[in-house]
């Protein structure tokens, strides 16, 4: 089989992952910028960040025969600092240039505040005015269902947007409906405790279609599986899905959405 | 699938989660101390298990859900689940 994982953070794991990812059949790997698990000191670390994104991290996965495609943005966590946030968006131009670098992610909101909301604006505004694909996280837990509300407000209120070059992301059963609705793309993230498992991702399928959609492991430093996609092939040809439907799922569909950015090739 | 193909599939591991959530329940009833709203959520969300509707994946979120829609004021604490 062969899959593109859309979304990963291959800086916090190990490099047996890449060999893993790709012994399973990943032709590419995209990782948006995200939290650390700790605030940075400065706008120096989101730079350093930014190289390591846009440089190092190519060429790890290099080493394995994956091409590595990376997202820019400060995170919405420590987006809650409004004059970190300035200066860490007045740096991301500088790296829109680099071959990699697919858009402007993953962006959004954490706990829902007023500054993480006026730092999406800024970013989303960045993504219009530098015709660049969008990358939107979604809250955890309690906070998903009004947060995902208060984004897709506000990418509707920017008639610059074109949905079809957005895509938002850990979508679960009550919020996947409204992101589809509303015209944008939409993430399925496969998590072992919170997010959705494989059965509960195939389930939306099912029942809401699978056109604009892609499924990711977003595996980072917490507890996450870099093989969360295949596995999910397993759980399809379980439920006696064709090898052509699960292709389209795991691969061609996030292709078709990352094809829209002239830098991504396979 | 069939109806008989979903609990070929998936029964076994269903019941186990099930047994888990009792175990939960039971754990919770043992321990000293109050409860909190995160017990009180997840109780309405097991009757959601019952319901003769549909959605019930749906509708056990949004009893989970902070389902205010002004903004907050300050940064709070991590998500803890419920709201």
């Amino acid at each position: 089989m062969r899959y593109i994982e859309p979304h990963a953070h291959m800086v916090s794991r190990v490099t047996d992952d890449y060999a893993a990812m790709a012994t399973a059949g990943c032709q590419a790997v995209c990782e948006p910028a995200f939290w650390a698990g700790f605030d940075r000191g400065g706008a120096q670390g989101f730079h350093d960040y930014f190289r390591q994104l846009t440089d190092y991290e190519p060429k790890r996965a290099a080493k394995f025969g994956l091409p590595h495609y990376a997202w820019l943005c400060i995170n919405p966590k420590e987006a809650e600092d409004m004059k970190l946030a300035d200066e860490v968006l007045a740096m991301i131009p500088e790296f829109l240039e680099e071959s990699n670098v697919l858009g402007i992610g993953e962006i959004g909101l954490n706990k829902n505040t007023r500054n993480e909301m006026a730092v999406l604006e800024k970013h989303v505004d960045l993504a219009a005015r530098h015709g660049q694909l969008i990358l939107v996280h979604t809250p955890h837990l309690e906070d998903k269902f009004k947060g995902t509300r208060l984004i897709l407000d506000l990418l509707a209120a920017d008639g610059r947007l074109d949905p079809g070059r957005v895509i938002i992301d850990h979508a679960e059963e009550h919020t996947l409906p409204l992101i589809l609705e509303a015209g944008f793309w939409a993430g399925i993230t496969l998590y072992p405790e919170s997010k959705c498992t494989p059965a509960r991702a195939i389930d939306m399928l099912e029942v809401h279609g699978q056109e604009r959609v892609w499924l990711n492991s977003a595996c980072d430093w917490g507890r996450s599986d870099p093989l969360a996609v295949p596995r999910t092939a397993l759980e399809m040809r379980k439920r006696g899905h064709s090898p052509e439907v699960i292709d389209r799922l795991l691969f061609e569909n996030p292709k078709r959405f990352l094809a829209q950015c002239p830098k991504f090739h396979l | 699938m069939r109806r008989d193909q979903v609990l070929d599939h998936y029964f076994l591991e269903a019941r186990s989660k099930l047994i888990d959530l009792a175990a939960f329940l039971d754990r919770l009833e043992r321990a000293d101390g109050e409860e909190d709203f995160r017990a009180a959520a997840f109780r309405r969300a097991c009757e959601e298990l019952l319901s003769a509707q549909p959605e019930r994946a749906k509708r056990i979120l949004l009893a989970f859900s902070d389902l205010s829609t002004e903004l907050a004021k300050a940064p709070g604490g991590p998500a803890c689940g419920a709201s």
